[in-house]
């Protein structure tokens, strides 16, 4: 926070009180995420949730924690899409896994993975490649509601017609239908996709590292927070990784302009696919 | 009037690539300030605006990427089905919340952010569109003191967009688009 000339407003002074109280009660930490997206998403809430002021709404938060949840629903952002930006998966596909496939066995960590879309077009996509045996994937978010959704693996009817798009695009090589069952509007995709999958609550802000990983695949949630904890975020990715371990973001996050940026190699420049050096 | 500008951000839906034609391409080299554009684009994830402004302007062209530091003299693009916004520290940071008012980007929410961000050294700008955008950021910036911008209805492509603005913000002044080339080579 450089130079901030005019006196803080009462109400930005309410909102770092708000998100000190979340983090002492609760240790969810949002004090250092993007504060523009962040303020527009809190006022919706105050809006929505009923209060007159931040101070209002930070003394209920504090003594009824049945509040919690439903704040966390506009706290964190659920936009996902399974074989979202298409290319993505297609380099992965066509760029890494013919690197995956030298190890014996793999680790693979989808950070923030909402309500799975993310997750499971990697184990389709492993399976189709013929590496889902040799491989563990650990799915982690810190919303609780969204991690349960993801392992329930359902998702609306309506919204398959775009994943099967995005898969063929991908360079899919079954069809989509082969992994779920319809009924009543809606998905259910195949439990066996989830037999190597770990699914916990993890964060990148207060949570520590993850050992030995090949790939991580942390897609749309670094751009949620401020560059000091990206910073932090892509510092526990480093060291998560093994060497010349592959690191994939979303399509417009980078590692530009952060520290870490020696830490890695562009491998795929376009799609946002970066390589641990070997050091 | 006398506070100094720091950054210039603008909006525009239909009709946006004549019109921004006109203001973008009569910048010079040696214009100062940022200037930071929300155009309404189909989500389909292309992005031809940066490319099609770099071919016809002075100032180097970009579009917009997460936790860039905004740099003066330049022009920045918001990335089609991402929010732009402007940080207080002043870099620009993305987002993919909802779209606002069926549009992401959003440019109530680019200038929400930005008149948070720079209160009165911010000229927030609306030009030609068929919806409501921009009308209630425009509002934002000049309740935190920053100038309004506000293309005449009358010779916008769409009028929608640029009379909601007015009505909404009455203070805000009506121009020309030669106008308002005109006013920012002289800020
Ligand atoms: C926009 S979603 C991205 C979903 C998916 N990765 C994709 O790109 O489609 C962002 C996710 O990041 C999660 N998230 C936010 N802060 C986090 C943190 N500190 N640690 C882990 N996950 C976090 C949110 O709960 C949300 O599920």
């Amino acid at each position: 926070m450089t130079e901030v000339t005019v006196p803080e407003k009462i109400e930005d002074i309410e909102i770092r009180l708000l998100l000190e109280a979340l983090f002492l009660k609760y240790h969810y930490d949002f004090r250092n995420y993007a504060m523009a997206s962040i303020k527009r998403r809190l006022k919706q809430a105050r809006q929505q949730l009923g209060f007159a002021t931040f101070s209002a709404l930070q003394e209920s938060l504090l003594h009824d924690p049945a509040l919690l949840p439903r704040l966390l629903r506009y706290l964190t952002v659920q936009v996902s899409e399974m074989f979202r930006d298409p290319g993505y998966f297609k380099a992965m596909r066509e760029k890494v896994v013919p690197h995956l496939r030298t190890y014996p066995s793999l680790k693979v960590w989808i950070a923030g993975c909402s309500t799975g879309e993310e997750l499971y077009s990697l184990v389709i996509l492993f399976r189709e490649e013929g590496l889902e045996d040799r491989t563990i994937f650990y799915a982690t978010d810190i919303n609780h509601e969204a991690l349960q959704a993801a392992e329930a693996g359902i998702f609306a009817l309506d919204r398959v017609a775009l994943f099967t798009e995005n898969h063929r695009k991908s360079g899919g090589k079954s069809s989509l239908s082969d992994y779920y069952q319809a009924a009543y509007g809606r998905v259910s995709f195949d439990k066996s996709l989830r037999r190597n999958v770990v699914f916990s609550d993890h964060s990148l802000v207060t949570d520590a590292v993850f050992a030995e990983m090949h790939l991580i695949s942390c897609r749309n949630v670094m751009i949620y927070f401020d560059s000091g904890l990206q910073d932090h975020a892509l510092g526990l990715f480093k060291d998560s990784l093994v060497r010349k371990g592959f690191l994939g973001l979303g399509s417009k996050e980078n590692l530009r302009f952060s520290r870490h940026a020696n830490a890695f190699t562009d491998f795929v420049r376009e799609e946002k696919i970066y390589q641990r050096r070997a050091e | 009037m006398s506070v100094q500008p720091e950054a210039i951000v603008i909006g525009a839906s239909a009709g946006a690539v004549e019109a921004l034609s006109v203001v973008l391409t009569a910048l010079p080299a040696s214009f100062r300030l940022p200037v930071i554009v929300v155009v309404h684009v189909p989500p389909d994830r292309r992005s031809v605006m940066a490319e099609l402004f770099q071919a016809k302007c002075v100032l180097p062209v970009q579009e917009a990427e997460d936790k860039q530091p905004i740099v003066g003299g330049t022009i920045y693009f918001a990335p089609p089905d991402y929010h732009l916004l402007i940080e207080v520290d002043r870099c620009l940071s993305l987002s993919s919340d909802e779209p606002v008012l069926f549009s992401r980007p959003s440019i109530d929410v680019l200038f929400e952010s930005a008149a948070d961000a720079y209160g009165p050294t911010m000229i927030a700008i609306v030009l030609t569109g068929a919806n409501h955008d921009g009308a209630a950021g425009l509002r934002a910036v000049v309740d935190a003191g920053g100038r309004g911008l506000v293309q005449d209805p009358e010779t916008a492509f769409a009028a929608a967009m640029p009379e909601a603005a007015i009505q909404m913000c009455p203070s805000a002044r009506v121009m020309s688009l030669e106008a308002i080339a005109q006013y920012l080579k002289e800020v």
